[in-house]
Protein backbone atom coordinates (compact mmCIF):
# COMPACT_ATOMS: atom_id res chain seq x y z
CA UNK A 1 0.00 0.00 0.00
CA UNK A 2 1.42 3.66 -0.76
CA UNK A 3 2.44 5.57 2.07
CA UNK A 4 -0.02 8.05 1.59
CA UNK A 5 -3.58 6.36 1.36
CA UNK A 6 -2.28 4.57 4.49
CA UNK A 7 -2.56 7.38 6.23
CA UNK A 8 -5.37 8.18 5.22
CA UNK A 9 -6.62 5.07 6.30
CA UNK A 10 -5.03 5.97 9.26
CA UNK A 11 -6.76 9.35 9.41
CA UNK A 12 -9.98 7.92 9.09
CA UNK A 13 -9.71 5.54 11.93
CA UNK A 14 -8.94 8.00 14.20
CA UNK A 15 -12.00 10.40 13.03
CA UNK A 16 -14.14 7.10 13.68
CA UNK A 17 -13.14 6.98 17.35
CA UNK A 18 -13.63 10.07 17.72
CA UNK A 19 -17.23 9.83 16.62
CA UNK A 20 -17.49 7.01 18.79
CA UNK A 21 -16.73 8.74 21.34
CA UNK A 22 -19.54 11.90 21.03
CA UNK A 23 -21.92 10.00 18.52
CA UNK A 24 -24.04 9.18 22.12
CA UNK A 25 -23.82 12.67 23.73
CA UNK A 26 -24.79 14.00 19.89
CA UNK A 27 -27.50 12.15 19.55
CA UNK A 28 -29.18 12.86 23.33
CA UNK A 29 -28.90 16.50 22.41
CA UNK A 30 -30.49 16.26 19.01
CA UNK A 31 -33.26 14.42 20.40
CA UNK A 32 -34.18 16.60 23.40
CA UNK A 33 -34.91 18.71 20.62
CA UNK A 34 -37.27 16.11 18.71
CA UNK A 35 -41.21 16.76 18.87
CA UNK A 36 -41.42 12.90 18.43
CA UNK A 37 -41.90 11.22 21.97
CA UNK A 38 -41.16 7.95 21.28
CA UNK A 39 -39.27 7.16 18.42
CA UNK A 40 -35.78 8.23 16.92
CA UNK A 41 -37.08 9.67 13.84
CA UNK A 42 -36.65 13.51 13.24
CA UNK A 43 -40.24 14.94 13.72
CA UNK A 44 -39.08 18.84 13.98
CA UNK A 45 -38.18 20.90 16.37
CA UNK A 46 -39.20 21.81 19.89
CA UNK A 47 -38.60 23.00 22.95
CA UNK A 48 -41.44 21.27 24.86
CA UNK A 49 -39.47 18.92 26.88
CA UNK A 50 -37.28 21.46 28.22
CA UNK A 51 -40.69 23.53 29.32
CA UNK A 52 -41.66 20.22 30.87
CA UNK A 53 -38.88 19.64 32.42
CA UNK A 54 -39.17 23.44 34.84
CA UNK A 55 -42.73 22.07 35.59
CA UNK A 56 -41.63 18.63 36.95
CA UNK A 57 -41.24 19.30 40.29
CA UNK A 58 -39.76 15.72 41.30
CA UNK A 59 -37.07 16.53 38.79
CA UNK A 60 -36.36 19.70 40.14
CA UNK A 61 -35.87 18.51 43.89
CA UNK A 62 -33.49 16.02 42.58
CA UNK A 63 -31.94 18.59 41.14
CA UNK A 64 -31.51 20.66 44.18
CA UNK A 65 -31.06 17.91 46.04
CA UNK A 66 -27.72 17.01 44.10
CA UNK A 67 -26.56 20.74 44.40
CA UNK A 68 -26.42 20.66 47.96
CA UNK A 69 -24.51 17.26 48.08
CA UNK A 70 -22.09 18.52 45.45
CA UNK A 71 -21.32 21.70 46.85
CA UNK A 72 -21.07 20.21 50.81
CA UNK A 73 -18.83 17.39 50.39
CA UNK A 74 -16.97 19.05 47.83
CA UNK A 75 -16.09 21.67 50.04
CA UNK A 76 -15.56 19.39 53.11
CA UNK A 77 -13.31 16.90 51.02
CA UNK A 78 -11.41 19.73 49.48
CA UNK A 79 -10.79 21.62 52.69
CA UNK A 80 -10.25 18.27 54.77
CA UNK A 81 -7.94 16.50 51.72
CA UNK A 82 -5.51 19.77 51.10
CA UNK A 83 -4.71 20.46 54.62
CA UNK A 84 -4.46 16.99 55.15
CA UNK A 85 -1.72 16.72 52.21
CA UNK A 86 0.01 19.68 53.27
CA UNK A 87 0.50 17.88 56.76
CA UNK A 88 1.28 14.50 55.16
CA UNK A 89 4.44 16.30 53.19
CA UNK A 90 5.31 17.83 56.70
CA UNK A 91 5.19 14.83 59.01
CA UNK A 92 7.28 12.10 59.45
CA UNK A 93 5.74 9.39 61.80
CA UNK A 94 5.58 5.21 62.20
CA UNK A 95 2.56 4.75 60.64
CA UNK A 96 2.90 6.59 57.52
CA UNK A 97 3.36 4.32 55.14
CA UNK A 98 0.50 2.38 56.15
CA UNK A 99 -1.52 5.88 56.35
CA UNK A 100 -0.76 6.15 52.64
CA UNK A 101 -1.96 2.61 51.80
CA UNK A 102 -5.32 3.90 53.41
CA UNK A 103 -5.18 6.92 51.49
CA UNK A 104 -5.07 4.92 48.17
CA UNK A 105 -7.58 2.08 48.80
CA UNK A 106 -10.50 4.07 48.29
CA UNK A 107 -9.34 5.08 44.92
CA UNK A 108 -8.84 1.46 44.15
CA UNK A 109 -11.41 -0.69 45.69
CA UNK A 110 -14.52 -1.57 43.36
CA UNK A 111 -17.46 1.29 44.09
CA UNK A 112 -19.73 -1.68 44.94
CA UNK A 113 -17.63 -2.46 48.15
CA UNK A 114 -17.89 0.67 49.34
CA UNK A 115 -21.46 1.00 49.13
CA UNK A 116 -21.68 -2.07 50.71
CA UNK A 117 -19.70 -1.40 53.88
CA UNK A 118 -21.13 2.26 53.74
CA UNK A 119 -24.44 1.32 54.32
CA UNK A 120 -23.52 -2.04 56.35
CA UNK A 121 -21.22 1.08 58.86
CA UNK A 122 -24.95 3.21 58.73
CA UNK A 123 -26.99 0.15 59.80
CA UNK A 124 -24.46 -0.55 62.61
CA UNK A 125 -24.25 2.94 64.36
CA UNK A 126 -28.01 3.64 63.49
CA UNK A 127 -27.88 6.58 61.70
CA UNK A 128 -30.78 6.99 59.41
CA UNK A 129 -30.38 7.28 55.89
CA UNK A 130 -30.89 10.97 54.63
CA UNK A 131 -28.61 13.77 53.35
CA UNK A 132 -25.68 13.57 56.01
CA UNK A 133 -24.78 9.94 55.33
CA UNK A 134 -25.05 10.84 51.49
CA UNK A 135 -22.79 13.53 52.09
CA UNK A 136 -20.56 11.46 54.43
CA UNK A 137 -20.20 9.17 51.55
CA UNK A 138 -19.15 11.66 48.54
CA UNK A 139 -16.53 12.99 51.18
CA UNK A 140 -15.46 9.47 51.44
CA UNK A 141 -15.21 8.51 48.17
CA UNK A 142 -13.83 12.37 47.06
CA UNK A 143 -10.94 12.78 49.92
CA UNK A 144 -8.51 10.75 48.29
CA UNK A 145 -8.26 12.10 44.99
CA UNK A 146 -8.09 15.56 46.59
CA UNK A 147 -4.90 14.46 48.54
CA UNK A 148 -3.17 12.72 46.02
CA UNK A 149 -4.00 15.35 43.30
CA UNK A 150 -2.62 18.39 46.08
CA UNK A 151 0.32 15.90 47.50
CA UNK A 152 1.45 15.61 44.15
CA UNK A 153 1.17 19.36 43.21
CA UNK A 154 3.09 19.99 46.66
CA UNK A 155 6.14 17.38 45.88
CA UNK A 156 6.65 19.63 42.28
CA UNK A 157 6.64 23.01 43.98
CA UNK A 158 10.20 22.80 44.56
CA UNK A 159 10.85 22.64 48.33
CA UNK A 160 13.50 25.07 47.52
CA UNK A 161 11.30 27.88 46.90
CA UNK A 162 9.90 27.54 50.68
CA UNK A 163 13.55 27.76 51.75
CA UNK A 164 14.76 30.49 50.08
CA UNK A 165 11.86 32.48 51.19
CA UNK A 166 12.21 31.48 54.81
CA UNK A 167 16.10 32.31 54.34
CA UNK A 168 15.18 36.13 53.31
CA UNK A 169 13.09 36.56 56.58
CA UNK A 170 9.93 35.49 55.94
CA UNK A 171 8.42 33.78 58.67
CA UNK A 172 7.03 30.32 57.71
CA UNK A 173 3.17 31.11 58.03
CA UNK A 174 4.01 34.21 55.20
CA UNK A 175 6.05 31.86 52.98
CA UNK A 176 2.80 29.37 53.03
CA UNK A 177 0.25 32.60 52.69
CA UNK A 178 2.43 33.92 50.01
CA UNK A 179 4.24 31.02 48.00
CA UNK A 180 3.03 27.87 48.50
CA UNK A 181 -0.71 28.90 48.69
CA UNK A 182 -0.77 30.34 45.29
CA UNK A 183 1.36 27.94 43.91
CA UNK A 184 -0.82 25.18 45.11
CA UNK A 185 -4.23 26.94 43.95
CA UNK A 186 -4.71 25.15 40.56
CA UNK A 187 -4.18 22.26 41.83
CA UNK A 188 -6.87 22.98 44.94
CA UNK A 189 -9.68 24.34 42.62
CA UNK A 190 -8.92 21.19 40.03
CA UNK A 191 -9.57 19.24 42.58
CA UNK A 192 -12.36 20.66 43.79
CA UNK A 193 -14.02 20.48 39.89
CA UNK A 194 -12.92 16.96 39.62
CA UNK A 195 -14.75 16.04 43.23
CA UNK A 196 -17.45 17.95 42.31
CA UNK A 197 -18.34 15.83 38.85
CA UNK A 198 -17.73 12.83 40.67
CA UNK A 199 -20.18 14.03 43.18
CA UNK A 200 -22.95 15.09 40.92
CA UNK A 201 -22.62 11.82 39.33
CA UNK A 202 -22.67 9.53 41.42
CA UNK A 203 -25.46 6.70 41.26
CA UNK A 204 -24.20 3.68 43.35
CA UNK A 205 -23.26 4.72 46.50
CA UNK A 206 -25.91 7.11 47.27
CA UNK A 207 -28.85 4.30 46.38
CA UNK A 208 -26.92 2.60 48.96
CA UNK A 209 -26.97 5.22 51.40
CA UNK A 210 -29.77 7.52 50.17
CA UNK A 211 -33.11 7.77 52.26
CA UNK A 212 -36.70 8.69 51.00
CA UNK A 213 -35.91 12.90 50.58
CA UNK A 214 -32.50 12.95 49.96
CA UNK A 215 -33.11 11.57 46.48
CA UNK A 216 -30.35 13.46 44.03
CA UNK A 217 -30.69 13.72 40.12
CA UNK A 218 -29.08 10.66 39.24
CA UNK A 219 -31.14 8.37 41.32
CA UNK A 220 -33.85 10.18 40.06
CA UNK A 221 -32.96 9.45 36.15
CA UNK A 222 -32.27 6.06 37.14
CA UNK A 223 -35.78 5.34 38.65
CA UNK A 224 -37.30 7.56 35.33
CA UNK A 225 -35.11 4.88 32.58
CA UNK A 226 -36.29 1.76 34.52
CA UNK A 227 -39.87 2.96 34.68
CA UNK A 228 -40.31 4.56 31.02
CA UNK A 229 -37.65 6.84 29.32
CA UNK A 230 -39.31 10.24 28.40
CA UNK A 231 -37.95 13.11 26.31
CA UNK A 232 -37.46 14.93 29.59
CA UNK A 233 -34.81 13.11 30.37
CA UNK A 234 -32.78 13.94 27.22
CA UNK A 235 -33.45 17.88 28.03
CA UNK A 236 -32.35 17.28 31.85
CA UNK A 237 -29.25 15.30 30.44
CA UNK A 238 -28.36 17.77 27.92
CA UNK A 239 -28.03 20.74 30.51
CA UNK A 240 -26.17 18.87 32.82
CA UNK A 241 -23.54 17.94 29.80
CA UNK A 242 -23.37 21.68 28.86
CA UNK A 243 -23.51 23.16 32.53
CA UNK A 244 -20.35 20.92 33.44
CA UNK A 245 -18.67 21.20 29.91
CA UNK A 246 -18.63 24.98 30.39
CA UNK A 247 -17.80 24.84 33.57
CA UNK A 248 -14.58 22.92 33.00
CA UNK A 249 -13.69 24.89 30.22
CA UNK A 250 -14.35 28.21 31.72
CA UNK A 251 -12.18 26.90 34.57
CA UNK A 252 -9.10 25.56 32.70
CA UNK A 253 -9.31 29.15 30.63
CA UNK A 254 -8.91 30.58 33.97
CA UNK A 255 -6.10 28.66 35.49
CA UNK A 256 -3.84 28.59 31.90
CA UNK A 257 -4.65 32.25 31.48
CA UNK A 258 -2.51 32.86 34.43
CA UNK B 1 4.75 24.43 67.92
CA UNK B 2 5.00 23.71 64.25
CA UNK B 3 4.91 20.24 64.55
CA UNK B 4 1.26 20.28 66.37
CA UNK B 5 -0.08 22.61 63.59
CA UNK B 6 0.21 20.04 61.26
CA UNK B 7 -1.36 17.46 63.53
CA UNK B 8 -4.23 19.45 63.68
CA UNK B 9 -3.85 19.27 59.63
CA UNK B 10 -3.89 15.79 59.51
CA UNK B 11 -6.93 15.02 61.87
CA UNK B 12 -9.42 15.85 59.28
CA UNK B 13 -8.77 13.75 57.14
CA UNK B 14 -7.70 10.62 59.06
CA UNK B 15 -10.94 11.11 61.11
CA UNK B 16 -12.12 10.51 58.01
CA UNK B 17 -10.79 7.81 56.26
CA UNK B 18 -10.65 5.89 59.59
CA UNK B 19 -13.73 6.36 60.88
CA UNK B 20 -15.93 6.40 57.83
CA UNK B 21 -14.00 3.96 55.49
CA UNK B 22 -11.51 1.55 57.49
CA UNK B 23 -14.31 1.23 60.31
CA UNK B 24 -17.29 0.43 57.91
CA UNK B 25 -14.83 -2.06 56.17
CA UNK B 26 -14.53 -4.34 59.32
CA UNK B 27 -17.99 -3.96 60.10
CA UNK B 28 -18.96 -5.50 56.65
CA UNK B 29 -16.16 -8.14 57.20
CA UNK B 30 -18.35 -8.61 60.60
CA UNK B 31 -21.19 -9.05 58.90
CA UNK B 32 -19.92 -11.37 56.25
CA UNK B 33 -19.72 -13.67 59.39
CA UNK B 34 -23.07 -13.54 60.54
CA UNK B 35 -26.27 -14.79 59.15
CA UNK B 36 -28.79 -13.70 57.32
CA UNK B 37 -32.39 -13.52 59.70
CA UNK B 38 -35.74 -14.49 58.55
CA UNK B 39 -36.86 -11.08 58.08
CA UNK B 40 -33.50 -9.58 56.74
CA UNK B 41 -31.39 -8.31 59.12
CA UNK B 42 -28.74 -11.04 61.23
CA UNK B 43 -29.90 -14.62 62.78
CA UNK B 44 -28.44 -13.96 66.63
CA UNK B 45 -25.61 -16.10 67.63
CA UNK B 46 -27.14 -18.12 70.75
CA UNK B 47 -23.70 -20.02 71.50
CA UNK B 48 -20.78 -18.25 70.21
CA UNK B 49 -18.26 -21.28 70.86
CA UNK B 50 -20.35 -23.70 68.75
CA UNK B 51 -21.05 -20.89 66.35
CA UNK B 52 -16.89 -20.64 65.96
CA UNK B 53 -16.00 -24.35 66.38
CA UNK B 54 -18.41 -25.59 63.91
CA UNK B 55 -17.29 -22.67 61.24
CA UNK B 56 -21.02 -21.96 61.17
CA UNK B 57 -19.30 -18.14 60.22
CA UNK B 58 -17.91 -19.86 56.83
CA UNK B 59 -20.87 -20.29 55.85
CA UNK B 60 -21.13 -17.33 53.22
CA UNK B 61 -17.33 -17.90 51.76
CA UNK B 62 -18.51 -21.40 50.84
CA UNK B 63 -21.48 -19.83 49.44
CA UNK B 64 -19.36 -18.03 47.54
CA UNK B 65 -18.03 -20.64 45.25
CA UNK B 66 -21.10 -22.10 44.85
CA UNK B 67 -21.71 -23.50 41.18
CA UNK B 68 -24.29 -20.78 40.67
CA UNK B 69 -22.79 -17.88 41.02
CA UNK B 70 -19.29 -19.14 39.40
CA UNK B 71 -20.83 -18.44 36.17
CA UNK B 72 -21.03 -15.07 37.04
CA UNK B 73 -17.57 -14.41 37.93
CA UNK B 74 -16.49 -16.06 35.05
CA UNK B 75 -18.32 -13.84 32.77
CA UNK B 76 -17.23 -10.53 34.80
CA UNK B 77 -13.75 -11.66 34.05
CA UNK B 78 -13.76 -12.56 30.36
CA UNK B 79 -15.91 -9.34 29.83
CA UNK B 80 -12.97 -7.22 31.80
CA UNK B 81 -10.25 -8.99 29.82
CA UNK B 82 -11.96 -8.28 26.94
CA UNK B 83 -12.97 -4.67 27.31
CA UNK B 84 -9.12 -4.10 28.30
CA UNK B 85 -7.99 -5.85 25.52
CA UNK B 86 -10.11 -4.16 23.06
CA UNK B 87 -9.47 -0.72 24.63
CA UNK B 88 -5.78 -1.28 24.00
CA UNK B 89 -6.08 -2.18 20.32
CA UNK B 90 -8.36 0.66 19.99
CA UNK B 91 -6.70 3.18 22.17
CA UNK B 92 -3.04 2.70 21.20
CA UNK B 93 -3.56 3.82 17.47
CA UNK B 94 -5.17 6.97 18.79
CA UNK B 95 -2.17 7.63 21.21
CA UNK B 96 0.37 6.81 18.95
CA UNK B 97 -1.43 9.81 16.46
CA UNK B 98 -1.75 12.29 18.95
CA UNK B 99 1.59 11.82 20.31
CA UNK B 100 3.74 11.83 16.96
CA UNK B 101 1.23 12.69 14.00
CA UNK B 102 -0.46 15.81 15.20
CA UNK B 103 0.96 19.50 14.87
CA UNK B 104 2.22 20.44 18.40
CA UNK B 105 -0.01 23.32 18.00
CA UNK B 106 -3.00 21.05 17.83
CA UNK B 107 -2.00 18.40 20.44
CA UNK B 108 -4.06 20.10 23.60
CA UNK B 109 -7.26 20.22 21.44
CA UNK B 110 -7.06 16.32 19.91
CA UNK B 111 -6.57 15.33 24.07
CA UNK B 112 -9.41 17.56 24.94
CA UNK B 113 -11.79 16.08 22.98
CA UNK B 114 -10.71 12.83 24.77
CA UNK B 115 -10.80 14.03 28.00
CA UNK B 116 -14.04 15.91 27.65
CA UNK B 117 -16.50 13.03 27.93
CA UNK B 118 -14.87 12.05 31.50
CA UNK B 119 -16.24 14.98 32.74
CA UNK B 120 -20.08 14.83 31.75
CA UNK B 121 -21.92 12.47 33.15
CA UNK B 122 -21.29 8.15 33.23
CA UNK B 123 -24.80 7.32 33.95
CA UNK B 124 -26.20 9.83 30.87
CA UNK B 125 -23.47 9.06 28.75
CA UNK B 126 -24.32 4.95 29.10
CA UNK B 127 -28.36 5.93 28.50
CA UNK B 128 -27.61 7.86 25.58
CA UNK B 129 -26.85 4.01 23.83
CA UNK B 130 -30.18 2.76 24.75
CA UNK B 131 -31.28 5.73 22.19
CA UNK B 132 -29.00 4.34 19.38
CA UNK B 133 -29.54 0.55 20.50
CA UNK B 134 -32.98 0.13 21.25
CA UNK B 135 -35.42 -1.94 18.67
CA UNK B 136 -36.55 1.61 17.34
CA UNK B 137 -33.51 3.28 17.89
CA UNK B 138 -30.86 5.09 15.60
CA UNK B 139 -29.02 1.69 14.50
CA UNK B 140 -32.19 0.04 13.77
CA UNK B 141 -34.42 2.60 11.70
CA UNK B 142 -31.01 3.45 9.88
CA UNK B 143 -31.34 0.14 8.46
CA UNK B 144 -34.74 -1.00 8.53
CA UNK B 145 -34.73 2.32 6.16
CA UNK B 146 -31.93 1.45 3.91
CA UNK B 147 -33.65 -1.80 3.49
CA UNK B 148 -31.12 -3.88 4.97
CA UNK B 149 -33.10 -5.97 7.73
CA UNK B 150 -36.52 -6.30 7.92
CA UNK B 151 -36.84 -6.26 11.51
CA UNK B 152 -35.09 -5.16 14.03
CA UNK B 153 -31.66 -6.85 15.20
CA UNK B 154 -31.17 -7.36 19.36
CA UNK B 155 -28.40 -4.80 19.67
CA UNK B 156 -29.79 -4.45 23.55
CA UNK B 157 -30.13 -6.11 26.69
CA UNK B 158 -26.96 -8.65 25.68
CA UNK B 159 -23.83 -9.02 26.30
CA UNK B 160 -22.35 -7.11 23.07
CA UNK B 161 -24.06 -3.83 24.57
CA UNK B 162 -22.62 -4.65 28.08
CA UNK B 163 -19.12 -4.38 25.93
CA UNK B 164 -20.18 -1.64 24.13
CA UNK B 165 -20.93 0.13 26.94
CA UNK B 166 -18.20 -0.43 29.06
CA UNK B 167 -15.41 0.08 25.89
CA UNK B 168 -17.15 3.36 25.07
CA UNK B 169 -16.85 4.22 29.32
CA UNK B 170 -13.28 3.05 29.55
CA UNK B 171 -11.85 3.88 26.22
CA UNK B 172 -10.17 7.37 27.51
CA UNK B 173 -8.69 6.01 30.77
CA UNK B 174 -6.42 3.45 28.37
CA UNK B 175 -5.84 6.16 25.77
CA UNK B 176 -4.59 8.89 28.34
CA UNK B 177 -1.35 7.14 29.94
CA UNK B 178 -0.30 5.55 26.48
CA UNK B 179 -0.27 9.11 24.82
CA UNK B 180 1.29 10.20 28.35
CA UNK B 181 4.27 7.68 27.40
CA UNK B 182 4.58 8.14 24.38
CA UNK B 183 5.16 11.92 25.04
CA UNK B 184 7.83 11.38 27.10
CA UNK B 185 10.13 9.64 24.10
CA UNK B 186 13.15 10.67 22.74
CA UNK B 187 12.36 11.66 19.71
CA UNK B 188 16.24 11.44 18.27
CA UNK B 189 15.89 7.38 18.96
CA UNK B 190 13.02 7.10 16.68
CA UNK B 191 14.51 9.60 14.02
CA UNK B 192 18.08 7.25 14.83
CA UNK B 193 15.84 4.23 14.05
CA UNK B 194 14.78 5.78 10.57
CA UNK B 195 18.43 6.45 9.32
CA UNK B 196 19.04 3.09 10.25
CA UNK B 197 16.85 2.03 7.53
CA UNK B 198 14.19 0.55 9.60
CA UNK B 199 10.40 1.53 8.17
CA UNK B 200 7.74 2.92 10.26
CA UNK B 201 6.50 -0.65 11.42
CA UNK B 202 9.87 -1.53 12.39
CA UNK B 203 10.46 1.62 14.22
CA UNK B 204 7.54 0.65 16.18
CA UNK B 205 7.98 -2.89 16.98
CA UNK B 206 11.36 -2.07 17.93
CA UNK B 207 11.43 1.04 19.43
CA UNK B 208 8.26 2.67 20.34
CA UNK B 209 6.48 -0.42 21.64
CA UNK B 210 9.05 -1.42 24.10
CA UNK B 211 9.14 2.05 25.21
CA UNK B 212 5.65 2.49 25.71
CA UNK B 213 5.26 -0.62 27.95
CA UNK B 214 4.55 1.04 31.34
CA UNK B 215 1.74 3.43 29.72
CA UNK B 216 0.20 0.35 28.72
CA UNK B 217 0.28 -1.69 32.07
CA UNK B 218 -1.11 1.72 33.65
CA UNK B 219 -3.68 1.82 31.01
CA UNK B 220 -4.36 -1.93 31.57
CA UNK B 221 -4.71 -1.77 35.05
CA UNK B 222 -6.98 1.29 35.40
CA UNK B 223 -9.57 -0.10 32.56
CA UNK B 224 -9.61 -3.66 34.18
CA UNK B 225 -10.03 -2.96 37.67
CA UNK B 226 -12.72 -0.55 38.18
CA UNK B 227 -14.56 -2.93 34.86
CA UNK B 228 -14.74 -6.09 37.17
CA UNK B 229 -16.52 -4.52 39.86
CA UNK B 230 -18.57 -2.38 36.87
CA UNK B 231 -22.25 -2.29 37.97
CA UNK B 232 -24.04 0.86 35.63
CA UNK B 233 -23.39 -0.37 32.31
CA UNK B 234 -24.71 -4.09 33.20
CA UNK B 235 -27.53 -2.89 34.45
CA UNK B 236 -28.61 -0.58 32.20
CA UNK B 237 -27.48 -2.11 28.89
CA UNK B 238 -27.32 -5.83 29.61
CA UNK B 239 -30.43 -8.16 30.11
CA UNK B 240 -31.20 -10.97 33.12
CA UNK B 241 -28.83 -13.22 31.21
CA UNK B 242 -25.87 -10.32 31.73
CA UNK B 243 -25.21 -9.97 34.96
CA UNK B 244 -21.82 -9.24 36.28
CA UNK B 245 -20.72 -9.74 40.13
CA UNK B 246 -21.37 -5.78 40.66
CA UNK B 247 -25.08 -6.90 40.22
CA UNK B 248 -24.74 -9.84 41.84
CA UNK B 249 -23.64 -7.40 45.07
CA UNK B 250 -25.99 -5.02 44.70
CA UNK B 251 -28.57 -7.84 44.37
CA UNK B 252 -27.94 -9.35 47.38
CA UNK B 253 -27.41 -5.70 49.71
CA UNK B 254 -30.57 -3.93 48.36
CA UNK B 255 -33.48 -6.95 46.65
CA UNK B 256 -32.31 -9.80 48.62
CA UNK B 257 -31.29 -8.28 51.74
CA UNK B 258 -28.89 -10.41 52.52
CA UNK B 259 -26.22 -8.63 53.96
CA UNK B 260 -24.06 -11.28 55.47
CA UNK B 261 -23.74 -13.08 51.55
CA UNK B 262 -23.52 -9.53 49.85
CA UNK B 263 -20.32 -8.44 52.52
CA UNK B 264 -18.73 -11.68 51.92
CA UNK B 265 -18.63 -11.46 47.65
CA UNK B 266 -17.85 -8.11 48.29
CA UNK B 267 -14.30 -9.44 50.29
CA UNK B 268 -13.78 -11.83 48.12
CA UNK B 269 -13.76 -9.62 45.18
CA UNK B 270 -11.63 -6.77 46.86
CA UNK B 271 -8.81 -9.61 47.63
CA UNK B 272 -8.79 -10.44 44.28
CA UNK B 273 -8.43 -6.76 42.96
CA UNK B 274 -5.94 -6.68 45.80
CA UNK B 275 -3.95 -9.62 45.30
CA UNK B 276 -4.12 -8.23 41.21
CA UNK B 277 -2.33 -4.37 42.52
CA UNK B 278 0.24 -6.37 44.95
CA UNK B 279 1.24 -8.45 41.22
CA UNK B 280 1.20 -5.22 39.33
CA UNK B 281 3.63 -3.06 42.07
CA UNK B 282 5.33 -6.12 43.02
CA UNK B 283 6.33 -6.93 38.87
CA UNK B 284 6.33 -3.17 37.91
CA UNK B 285 7.11 -1.04 40.97
CA UNK B 286 5.82 2.29 41.41
CA UNK B 287 2.66 4.11 42.31
CA UNK B 288 -1.11 3.78 40.54
CA UNK B 289 -1.31 6.87 38.59
CA UNK B 290 -4.66 8.72 39.36
CA UNK B 291 -5.85 10.36 36.38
Amino acid sequence: MRRSSRDLLFKIYIAGVYVFLYLPILVLIILSFNKSRWTTIWEGFTLQWYVKLLNNKILLNSLKNSIIVALASTFFSTFFGTIGAIALRKLEFKLKEAFEILIYLPVIIPEIVLAGALLSFFGFVKITLGFTTVIIAHIVFSISYVILIVLARLQNIEKEVEESALDLGANEFEVFRRVTLPLLLPAIISSALIVFTLSIDDYLITSFVAGVSSTTLPLQIYSMLRTNITPEINAISTIMLLTTTMAIILSQKLLTSK
Amino acid sequence: MRGKVYWVFLIPSAMVLIVFFLFPLLIMLYYSFLQRGIYGGFEPIENLKEYIFSFAWLKNYIRVFDSLYIPIYLRSIYIAILTTIICLFIGYPVAYFIALKVKPENKILYLFLIIVPLWTSFLIRTYAWILILRDEGLINLFLLKIGLINKPLPLLYNEFSVLLGLIYGELPFMILPIYASLEKIDISLIEASKDLGADEFRTFKRVILPLTLPGIIVGVTIVFIPTLGSFIVSDLLGGAKSILVGNLIQNQFIVARDKPFGSAIAFVLSSFVLVLLYIYRKFWGGKIEVL
